[in-house]
């Protein structure tokens, strides 16, 4: 663990990134302490100074009905990554269960799970959540339901492939010979082995799950307002190009931030790890 | 029959069960809508007999087996049903729209295959010095963005700030319109043999086409660069080196050759990946392609409209990942001769 | 005594690491004579290798690399060449055989391609149709029977055995004058492995080529070489004709290495008599027969 930590600390890259989820994460916590406007958060109307430039106190502009886009930014974090803890909690355990289950136990169970995978795999993960936002009422549930989906099949795949290669190494035929169940081979020989790239692949994918929620939101089929939330604040800024650029410029910078943030952590993690795949 | 025949026969069946897999799966989203589907479609003020005959209509009295059964003897017949959107055939929505996808996602694809693999090649042979550090991080930073952020970034800069490219739009409004034949713009235009039609329709795909590709170079160049690396290691590029072979000979024949193999696959899948992000750049730039249409079906629960959408741009996904089995085939001789035939 | 295809005086290597510089190898001498068939021993790890890879100008290449010491081949002071020059000798005047021949041949193109690549290196302007009949010549050469289906083949659709002929016919096709062989074959089974390496002593010695052969594997040392170096941990501990060596070892190290050779049958390494002539003393280096 400190080797790790100083391997990290060795790279610029990777000080760059940890410095850049640092600061993510603490102003997603902290919004309530950080954000000049916390009330803004919500439906806050102030026409008097509305669609303004960056100025002080406002120093990212405000949007249309006059709330700060940085405190707004401040809590569309918070949002994003609660999104991506959530739908991680949920996807990482089935899809690495179903890649378990299927690298393992092979014949059949095989067959139909990975097919299944395939299905999923092979909507383009856009269209999935859409098609699942759209047919279910657009709310932040909806919209973690929406991502769950198309998200667990990446983690299928990945431990289906570890498994596949594990299964052939020596400790778990030991396991075998020595009559071990299946389940405690499954999920306490195998893996562990999985582990390292799981981590790594759960860091890289923090980033994507702001990308993709934002892309829903985009299109109109995400979070919807007054919650804030960066993909519907670059959809609603951009009828205003050129002239009021900060209202897309700041939301669209703080996608690029944090995703960029959690890659350079990722791969960091995955040379330290050394969890290649 | 040849490894090729057997592996295209293979890949056709298993898409085959994949798309049955994927209709089942829409099928099942899209009836599990809260609220009557025809109610929606027909508004508020329609009256309760016309929601009645809608429903008749859709089959949506029946149980979800015989609606499914329906939906598939209709597809094989090429029926997708009737739009409650546009209250047209479905199949005709989407030969209307997709064609302008298509040619925006080929378009990016170019661009990716273009830029992002030269990028991953030239990372791989300088790798530790600084034009290896620069690409890693550009590359990073392609594929950390949405591409709705890159087509609005792009469009501030290289529309508003210096105008070198159209705002929006597939073509400009001053121009008429070549005949539709094909429905891929561009080609038509080369069919009419309107050559400024053509270059004005090139001028407006540069920049939604460069925005939807970014993410996929950033990939295909971070992807070949770390296969190349790998392969590098390999026994073989040892042996070119004690025959004295150049370097640049060694990074084509030795190191590239070999890598492209494992990379094709991922690309193939970020090709498909751009089917969707299309959607975002589409929105952005007012291109008039599935885009539009696709949200405002989904908006508005259209049932039939939605199922084909989604199944259409599967099939095409499916279609491409074929494309790049067989090219994999092409270049890889392992493919092309079983491994049993052994003189 | 005549003028060596190869020597090297004091050679030291050493690796620019985080922990600083790691020494590998000690300063090591060692010549080579005209048509001579020299063997370096020595276990995993003891610098056999990238001593190879020195002499072929290959580590130089390397940026965390430290070497000093003096390679002198064919009379020219390796040291003081340029890349491109140094560049110029390999796959010409000398080549390199490798440990696991499939894995080392280029799997995306067929082996006439491979050849081609090779025979070029000698003439730019060489034809496909005379690269192909050079190819069948010295395939024959390596007696392998269907020279043009070998030919038209990839590397993963034969077998070991024959990628190692492929390797060794490549290796010998521009007639170079050090043939640098690191553990030939160990990838392989011991009959084919044998039968191998007799075809490789056979052609080299009608060749007049010069050999450098690394190995862990005495037994085969023993049939294939006409003096032996012994390397352990970066140093030469012990050197000297085969037959003396074999006959009465001074180094521990060496006696533990031919302690350590398994033998099947009662019949194992022959008596050698305790007054063989051949037995001189290893610090001198010794006049070579060279086979005409």
């Amino acid at each position: 663990m400190r080797r790790t930590l100083s391997i990290l600390l060795s790279n610029p890259l990777s000080v760059i990134g940890l410095l850049l989820v640092g600061t993510v994460v603490f102003s997603a916590i902290f919004a309530d302490f950080i954000a000049p406007f916390p009330s803004h958060r919500g439906a806050v109307v102030d026409f008097s100074n509305f669609n303004q430039p960056p100025h002080w106190p406002n120093i990212f502009g405000t949007d249309l009905v006059g709330r700060d886009l940085f405190s707004r930014i401040l809590y569309a974090y918070r949002i994003s990554l609660m999104l991506g803890v959530v739908v991680l909690a949920i996807a990482v355990p089935i899809g690495v269960t179903v890649g378990l289950a299927a690298g393992y136990l092979g014949g059949w169970v095989d067959f139909v799970l990975m097919r299944l995978t395939d299905v999923f795999l092979s909507i383009p993960p856009l269209v999935l959540a859409m098609s699942v936002m759209g047919v279910l009422e657009p709310t932040l549930t909806n919209g973690m339901l929406a991502v769950t989906t198309m998200w667990w099949p990446w983690y299928a795949r990945l431990a289906y492939n570890v498994t596949r290669s594990e299964s052939q190494e020596g400790y778990v035929l030991a396991a075998e010979i020595i009559g071990a169940s299946r389940l405690h081979i499954m999920f306490r020989e195998i893996l562990p082995n999985c582990v390292p790239s799981i981590v790594t692949k759960m860091t890289l994918d923090l980033g994507f799950v702001i990308l993709i929620a934002s892309s829903l939101s985009f299109l109109g089929l995400g979070v919807q307002a007054p919650t804030p939330d960066l993909g519907s604040m670059v959809a609603e800024g951009g009828n205003y190009l050129p002239d009021s650029w900060w209202l897309t410029v700041f939301p669209s910078l703080a996608i690029l931030i944090a995703v960029f943030g959690f890659n350079l952590l990722g791969d960091a993690l995955r040379q330290v790890l050394g969890a290649d795949q | 029959m040849s490894p090729v025949v057997q592996l295209l026969a293979k890949r056709l069946s298993i898409s085959v069960i994949v798309l049955i897999g994927v209709s089942m799966l829409i099928f099942a989203i899209a009836r599990i809508i809260p609220g009557d589907p025809a109610r929606i479609a027909l508004g508020p003020n329609a009256t309760t007999e016309q929601v009645m005959q809608l429903r008749d209509k859709l089959h949506l009295d029946e149980s979800i087996i015989v609606q499914y059964a329906n939906f598939v003897s209709d597809f094989a017949r090429g029926d997708l049903g009737i739009s409650l959107y546009t209250n047209r055939p479905v199949m005709t929505d989407i030969a209307q729209f997709l064609p302008a996808t298509l040619e925006l996602v080929f378009v990016a694809g170019l661009f990716m295959i273009g830029f992002g693999i030269p990028l991953g090649i030239l990372s791989a042979r300088h790798r530790g010095k600084a034009a290896d550090n620069v690409i890693r991080v550009l590359s990073l930073l392609g594929v950390s963005a949405p591409s709705f952020v890159w087509a609005v970034i792009l469009m501030l800069l290289f529309a508003f700030f210096l105008p070198i490219f159209p705002i929006a739009g597939q073509i400009s409004d001053t121009l008429t319109v070549p005949p539709r034949i094909s429905g891929f713009l561009l080609f038509d235009c080369l069919l009419a043999g309107d050559l400024r039609a053509f270059a004005d329709a090139a001028h407006h795909i540069v920049l939604p086409a460069f925005a939807l590709s970014l993410s996929g170079i950033g990939q295909a160049a971070r992807l070949t660069r770390a296969n190349m690396i790998e392969t590098y290691d390999k026994p073989y590029i040892e042996m070119a080196r004690s025959y004295g072979f150049p370097e640049q000979r060694i990074a084509r024949r030795y190191a590239f050759r070999p890598s492209l193999i494992p990379s094709l696959t991922i690309i193939g899948l970020d090709f498909a990946a751009m089917l969707g992000n299309a959607f975002l750049v589409e929105a952005v730039y007012a291109w008039p392609g599935l885009s539009r249409y696709g949200v405002q079906v989904i908006l508005r629960k259209d049932l039939n409209a939605i199922v084909g959408t989604v199944l259409v741009i599967s099939a095409t996904f499916l279609i491409v990942n074929i494309i790049v089995d067989l090219l994999i085939a092409f270049i890889n001789p392992r493919i092309r001769y079983a491994e049993r035939s052994r003189p | 005594m005549s003028d060596p295809i190869l020597s090297l005086l004091d050679l030291k290597l050493g690796f620019k690491t985080y922990e600083g510089l790691v020494e590998v190898l000690h300063g090591i001498s060692l010549r080579i004579g005209r048509g001579e068939k020299v063997a370096l021993v020595g276990e995993s790890g003891s610098g056999k290798s990238v001593t190879a890879r020195i002499i072929l100008g290959l580590l130089q290449e390397l940026k965390s690399a430290r070497i000093s010491g003096a390679i002198h081949f064919d009379g020219a002071d390796l040291e003081k060449l340029s890349r491109r020059e140094r560049q110029a000798l390999r796959g010409t005047r000398m080549s390199m055989i490798f440990q696991d021949p499939t894995s080392s041949l280029n799997p995306v193109f067929p082996i006439h391609v491979q050849f081609h690549e090779v025979l070029r290196r000698m003439d730019r302007n060489l034809t496909q149709r005379q690269g192909m009949q050079r190819a069948i010549s010295l395939l024959t050469d390596v007696s392998i029977p269907e020279p043009e289906r070998v030919l038209q083949a990839y590397a993963f659709q034969l077998s070991g055995g024959m990628n190692q002929r492929v390797m060794i016919a490549m290796a010998l096709a521009n007639e170079p004058s050090l043939l640098i062989a690191d553990e030939p074959g160990t990838a392989l089974d011991v009959t084919v492995q044998a039968q191998t390496l007799h075809l490789m002593r056979d052609l080299v010695v009608r060749k007049g080529t010069s050999v450098l052969f690394i190995s862990h594997n005495l037994g085969v040392v023993r049939e294939f070489a006409d003096r032996v170096y012994v390397i352990y941990k970066g140093r030469i501990v012990e050197h000297g004709p085969t037959d003396a060596l074999f006959g009465q070892p001074r180094h521990p190290y060496t006696k533990a290495l031919m302690a350590a050779v398994p033998r099947i049958t009662g019949g194992g390494i022959p008596d050698i008599p305790e007054n063989s002539e051949a037995f001189l003393d290893p610090m001198i280096d010794h006049e070579v027969e060279v086979p005409a």
